[in-house]
């Protein structure tokens, strides 16, 4: 035993090494949802469109739904906009936008110049319902069950990997 | 680090001391001071090394608003804790609740040192009872035991 004392030097800097290289695939700006397996925070919005027409969470309870938070000042928001377009045309999920802390012509004429793939955006002005939702760093997304659980959270933008490898799966699952 | 803390503090009590100056009248001091001191314990998700007391981001700003109309409700400083938890998570506090998950972040710094302690302690134990040829002379010593072979001042 006393033999082998000379490994124990290796044994803690393999440790070490192990902790700081799983450290390297941590982003710390994804902080875990504590809302994730909770019911999704009550709303009710004007659509982005028509400040007459309200939506609330309970007018989607009974299918499971996609909730992208967006704004026409979010740079990232670009990046992801085409996938959520082939996203949306592939009809998996009806996605709906929140329009976070924006205005009402900046939000539209983003989605009249890059294509809207929202069933509806609500209107968020004042990032009341962003702050219910645990937003703080747009773009946000969420996928909601039929009971009106949240049952995932990815934030950043979205690729084509997280969309096939995470929602895709899950939104199959839901529906199950 | 230390030097800077006082300097930096007085300086943003100066800052929040013009600013209260300013304001109107109808703004509640002791308010405002309750309110500071509990988005002090705060992290702002947007800049995560800031508390939401003293960050810019927007987000920061609304959760301050946030705070104040909820004290101005008469919500208790809980209340306002459990609210913020509810939406950002444990993350948020900068003193996080010691739990099943929390108890290596709270107690591993004292347990390594503990550890680091008794290492040494053991090493210089078994040295102390080791008879001295077991160990290389320091030069010193050699040098006294033997003057002839030092060389000689010019």
């Amino acid at each position: 035993m006393s033999k082998l004392k000379f490994l124990i030097p290796l044994a803690i800097f393999l440790g070490l090494a192990a902790f700081l290289m799983r450290g390297l695939s941590l982003d710390p700006r994804e902080v875990p949802s504590p809302l994730i397996g909770k019911p999704a925070p009550a709303f009710d919005l004007t659509r982005l469109d028509d400040a007459q027409q309200r939506i609330s969470q309970k007018d989607l309870l009974g299918k499971v739904w996609m909730l992208n938070v967006w704004a026409s000042w979010c740079a990232a928001c670009r990046d992801e906009h085409p996938y959520l377009m082939e996203f949306a045309a592939r009809k998996i999920v009806p996605i709906y936008g929140l329009n976070y802390k924006d205005t009402r012509p900046a939000g539209q004429q983003t989605l009249s110049r890059f294509g809207d793939p929202y069933v509806a955006s609500l209107f968020d002005a004042d990032g009341r319902v962003g702050i219910d939702w645990g937003v703080y760093g747009v773009p946000e997304t969420f996928i909601i069950d039929r009971q009106g659980v949240i049952r995932m959270k990815h934030i950043g933008p979205v690729t084509p990997e997280v969309l096939r490898d995470k929602i895709e799966p899950m939104v199959r699952q839901l529906n199950g | 680090m230390a030097r800077w803390i006082l300097p930096v503090l007085l300086a943003l009590a100066m800052g929040w001391a013009q600013a209260k100056e300013a304001a109107p009248a109808a703004e509640d001091p002791v308010l405002e001071a309750r309110m500071l001191r509990i988005t002090a314990e705060l992290r702002c998700l947007v800049c995560q090394n800031q508390t939401i007391a003293d960050s810019h981001a927007e987000l920061a700003v609304d959760l301050r608003n946030q705070v104040k109309e909820m004290l101005k409700r008469g919500d208790t400083d809980q209340a306002i804790i459990d609210y913020m938890t509810a939406r950002y998570g444990d993350f948020v506090l900068y003193r996080p609740p010691l739990k099943g998950t929390t108890w290596i972040l709270w107690f591993g710094p004292g347990l390594l040192l503990v550890g680091g302690l008794a290492a040494l302690w053991l090493v210089l134990h078994r040295r102390s009872r080791l008879s001295p040829d077991q160990f290389e002379p320091d030069p010193d010593d050699e040098a006294a035991n033997e003057p002839s072979s030092g060389k000689a001042p010019t």
